[in-house]
């Protein structure tokens, strides 16, 4: 089966691009081909696995070359793919929790009359994401890259007759190219300075080819594009537009799959940031930023999916944190993504769950959670799986969360105090936040506007929300025994554990108070005083209150640093398009025009003019002769 | 040289005429003048055979070509006076003086030399000396001109010739067009009866008789019915008739030479008193 | 001599200039003609001042020239005045579009 690993790629991109062209005969059974698609892909996924599981430690790598996609003199790009721990992971993660994801949106779709072309792009999603991460060379993960941007693309703005869905995907897609130019020059770099971009080799010559100026710069560029496709500070500001998708969607892609693509580039890319110790500094620095950020805003939002595309950007700070701090944290950052792309895309699916109830009669889901309160009881396999996800998220001792977040938080100390401090501070405000949510979606008196009549979502929605909760819950198994970091360590190499000033224990106990704190003081704020239908306005709040709501103004810092200096600088080039381009041009049209009007009037189409002109001429030709002759 | 200074002065008279002469008809009178005027000067000076040709040819054919096509498209139609194109005239005006100044100043200006003559070119006659070039170092370009005129000939023939657009008519066609027409409307097939043929009137204006007597109308031409001048009653003009010619035989003998020619028995009768008179005015008015 | 030359130039003159100003298509065929017997009247002085009948032939080939010339023209004339009801020259100014 390890042979016909290509086959996880070949089956969902085959399924989706035959229903985009099957026609209205694929309507009934649309979506079952797309979820068997899915579901054959972690079949196959999951064998390979396990004949990986079997291998010795040492052979755990298959790669092999389907066919030579680019040769062009010394450049030399196989479609290559390369089955190792890691892309098993994750191939295992993106098939499982995206086959989970399909079962779901079965049933979430089903009044939609485009719901095979929702599965279509699913199944494309699918096959470009496990392109990303079976390629064996970066231009083919290149390819994924874009794959997984345009399937972003098409599924945000799915429902494109919102004009804010079709503005939201606009401006992901827009925010991604900004980061694909840095993969792209990446690229470019490697090819330069390496002479070939296979993933392997570069991570192994790098250190060695190149000066560190060079990986540095390759480090940065990549870091560039990972932060496009992880919605990490400075590219922000898409995430939380992108939640204008169908809920599904934002479950697999934007928060457990697609977004994570940016960790996985750094953990891939272990060597090129082990050679540039900068690079891996602004890593550290990005991730701690969107971390604290991310978890900002998740305190502010009253949008149930936004609140928790806030604690996305966070996780994954958390993630990129640990991928920052090299071999220490490449393991953790790899656990932590499993984990959370668990709990998260349960969380997710809850949501849609709880707006699927909640639909007025209009048959819009409600997102706002100031419209929610006691759903304990209406939805009581939603509350209790969302509520596993909830332990999960804020590292509730034994869930998963717990484990992966607590080893990045020790890994982070381990670093540096301060570092640790701030994981700590976000650790702290996760659980603030995640309270508050639970708070005020389930727990709280009812809030219901009329005509909303909550009820328990169909079974083909609850199976997959109990499979993610029970996974949630047992994540943390990978992590006993260390059995991640050794699996891992064909890939990342071995794991380097800092000597800590305290014993680990203590940093579990402090982590698991600090949490309870935060949960306590959500708890606090929430249930003393009652909650109002309606948001108090802007002015009521506290300034940090208004700075989450507007997400830290990054709307406003792109406004002011690109999109306006840019449309000025449009303007003046429209302008002199205008008037100097065409002016030129135009000016010259206008001339050549007056000129043959001027040169028209002679011709007057009465042949006794032109007599006249020859008359004139021959005068004129006579009076030469006798101009000569006399001369 | 004397011939040159009469004939002069008409010749540009008459080519003036040709410039303000209104009615294109006495444009073309102007230019026969001129022809014939240059037909003189050319036999002033020793071309009598292009004088025949000039006489001949241009103001015999080509002259009367011009007037014929004048008669086709329309000898009234005159040239409206005002310009259509700004400033033409004028500018016509100057260039052509300008021109002829030019022109004539140069000629004037120039000195010629002594007169050769044609003496001993036609001393064996010009059409012979003609004739000797034509059939000599010209025959090449007589050649070329006969097919010119050929072509010519040809070119004229297609100008005119007009492509049928409908099948031509056979008598048959136009005999059965004939019949339908009399089943449909009554009119007869057949040619509308001829004019009454007398001796004593102008048989045009006098219709036929029909088997009872009354005139066929039909048989006069509408023109003069329009006119009024149709002839209606010829009942007394028998006896009038018969009436004169009694007279006639009393004085036969004094009338021989009449005899030959009896229509004009109102002379005859003029001359003889009152009641002759009264029949010559009835003459009169048959005549007319 | 030299008479007979100006006289030459000065209708040469009156007929370019009637071509000019007169719009009647025939009557500037007439003066078309007026011009070609004003050359004419130079050939056959010319053929007179210097001995030989070659002037004299030349005027004879314009004759002919100018016979083939009527002909075709006064077609044309005639042509257009069928299918146009005028023989002004200047109706016929088609020629610009």
């Amino acid at each position: 089966m390890l042979d016909l690993v290509w086959l996880v790629v070949v089956v969902p991109l085959v399924s989706g691009l035959g229903l985009l062209v099957w026609g209205k005969e694929g309507d009934r059974v649309g979506h079952l081909v797309g979820t068997v698609a899915s579901a054959a892909s972690f079949v196959i996924g999951l064998v390979a696995f396990v004949q990986l599981l079997g291998r010795p430690e040492d052979d755990r790598s298959v790669a092999d070359t389907l066919f030579t996609w680019i040769s062009a003199g010394p450049f030399h790009v196989d479609m290559a793919y390369r089955f190792d721990p890691l892309s098993a992971l994750f191939v295992l993660l993106i098939t499982g929790v995206g086959t989970l994801i399909h079962v779901y949106s079965i049933g979430y779709m089903a009044h939609d009359e485009r719901r095979r072309r929702f599965f279509a792009y699913l199944n494309l999603f699918v096959a470009a994401m496990l392109t990303l991460v079976l390629a064996d060379d970066y231009l083919v993960l290149f390819l994924g890259w874009e794959g997984v941007g345009l399937a972003s693309y098409l599924l945000i703005g799915f429902w494109q007759h919102k004009p804010s869905a079709a503005a939201a995907a606009k401006k992901a897609f827009v925010l991604n190219r900004v980061g694909d130019v840095g993969m792209a020059l990446a690229i470019m770099l490697m090819f330069a300075q390496l002479g070939t971009s296979s993933i392997q080799a570069v991570n192994a010559t790098v250190a060695g080819q190149a000066s560190e100026s060079v990986a540095t710069a390759l480090g940065l560029l990549l870091l560039l594009g990972a932060c496009g496709k992880s919605a990490q500070v400075p590219l922000q500001a898409w995430l939380l537009d992108a939640m204008e998708g169908p809920t599904p969607v934002s479950a697999l892609i934007h928060a457990a799959t697609m977004v994570t693509a940016g960790v996985y580039l750094v953990v891939r890319s272990n060597g090129i940031f082990d050679a540039a110790p900068v690079a891996q500094t602004a890593v550290v620095v990005v991730g701690l930023v969107t971390l604290l950020a991310g978890a900002w805003i998740g305190c502010t939002k009253d949008d149930i999916k936004k609140a928790l595309a806030g604690s996305t950007m966070s996780q994954i700070g958390y993630m990129m944190l640990a991928a920052g701090l090299g071999p220490a944290g490449y393991a953790f950052a790899i656990f932590h993504l499993v984990t959370h792309g668990f709990f998260k895309a349960n969380m997710f699916l809850g949501a849609g769950s709880v707006m699927h109830g909640m639909a007025g009669p209009d048959g819009e889901g409600d997102v706002d959670m100031r419209h929610y309160g006691a759903l304990r009881r209406a939805m009581p396999v939603t509350f209790a799986t969302f509520g596993l996800g909830y332990l999960a998220i804020i590292g509730f001792p034994g869930f998963s969360g717990f484990f992966s977040k607590d080893k990045i938080i020790e890994a982070a100390f381990g670093e540096s105090f301060w570092i640790g401090l701030a994981a700590l501070l976000g650790a702290g405000v996760t659980a603030f936040y995640m309270t508050r949510l639970m708070v005020m979606t389930f727990t709280s008196p009812r809030r219901w506007l009329d005509d909303v009549h909550p009820h328990e979502s169909p079974r083909v929605m609850t199976v997959p929300l109990v499979v993610l909760a029970a996974l949630s819950v047992l994540g943390g198994v990978l992590v006993l025994g260390g059995w991640i970091e050794h699996w891992l360590q064909p890939v990342v190499g071995p794991s380097v554990h800092h000597e800590l000033a305290v014993p680990a224990w203590v940093v579990s106990v402090v982590v698991t108070a600090v949490v309870a704190v935060g949960v306590a003081l959500a708890w606090v704020t929430y249930t003393r005083t009652p909650i109002a239908q309606t948001a108090p306005a802007d002015p009521d709040v506290s300034v940090l209150t208004r700075a989450g709501r507007n997400e830290l103004y990054g709307n406003a810092v792109n406004d002011t640093l690109v999109v306006r200096p840019t449309r000025h600088l449009t303007r003046v080039l429209v302008f002199l398009d205008a008037r100097l381009v065409d002016g030129l041009v135009r000016g010259l049209a206008d001339r050549l025009g007056d000129t043959s009007q001027f040169l028209r009037t002679p011709q007057t189409g009465y042949v006794r003019s032109y007599a006249l002109s020859i008359l004139v001429g021959s005068l004129v030709v006579v009076l030469a002769l006798l101009a000569v002759t006399l001369a | 040289m004397t011939a040159f200074w009469i004939v002069a002065p008409v010749v540009v008279v008459a080519a003036l005429g040709l410039l303000f002469a209104r009615k294109a008809v006495h444009a073309a009178l102007s230019v026969a003048v001129v022809m014939i005027g240059l037909a003189v000067l050319y036999a002033a000076q020793g071309a009598p055979f292009l004088f025949a040709v000039q006489i001949i040819v241009y103001t015999g054919a080509i002259m009367m070509l011009f007037l014929f096509v004048l008669m086709l498209v329309g000898v009234e139609s005159r040239e409206s006076l005002t310009e259509t194109i700004r400033g033409q005239r004028l500018a016509a005006t100057v260039a052509g003086l300008g021109f002829g100044f030019v022109l004539v100043t140069a000629v004037g200006q120039t000195t010629l030399g002594p007169v050769t003559g044609l003496r001993s070119a036609n001393e064996d006659g010009n059409v012979y000396g003609l004739a000797a070039l034509m059939f000599g170092p010209y025959v090449v370009a007589m050649q070329l001109t006969a097919a010119l005129l050929v072509t010519a000939v040809l070119g004229a023939m297609v100008l005119a010739h007009r492509e049928a657009l409908t099948p031509r008519r056979s008598q048959a066609d136009i005999a059965r067009d004939r019949m339908a027409e009399y089943a449909t409307t009554g009119r007869h097939p057949g040619n509308p009866p001829t004019p009454g043929v007398f001796a004593r009137h102008n048989a045009v204006d006098t219709p036929a008789p029909l088997p009872d007597g009354s005139p066929a109308e039909d048989s006069v031409s509408p023109s003069i019915v329009a006119r009024g001048q149709l002839r209606d009653g010829f009942d007394d003009d028998i006896h009038v008739v018969s009436r004169q010619l009694r007279r006639e035989d009393d004085d036969e003998d004094g009338a021989v030479g009449r005899e030959q020619n009896p229509r004009r028995g109102s002379g005859a009768v003029g001359r003889d008193g009152e009641p002759r008179r009264g029949s010559g005015a009835v003459g009169r008015e048959d005549n007319q | 001599m030299n008479e007979y030359l100006t006289l030459s130039m000065i209708l040469f003159t009156i007929g370019a200039v009637g071509v000019l100003v007169r719009r009647n298509a025939i009557v500037v065929f007439m003066c078309v003609e007026l011009m070609l017997n004003a050359t004419n009247l130079a050939l056959v002085t010319f053929s007179r001042q210097h001995g030989t009948l070659d002037g004299q032939i030349a005027a004879f080939f314009v004759m002919v020239v100018a016979a083939a010339e009527v002909v075709v023209g006064l077609a044309i004339i005639v042509s257009i005045y069928s299918t146009r009801r005028t023989t002004s020259v200047d109706d016929a100014s088609l020629l610009k579009l």
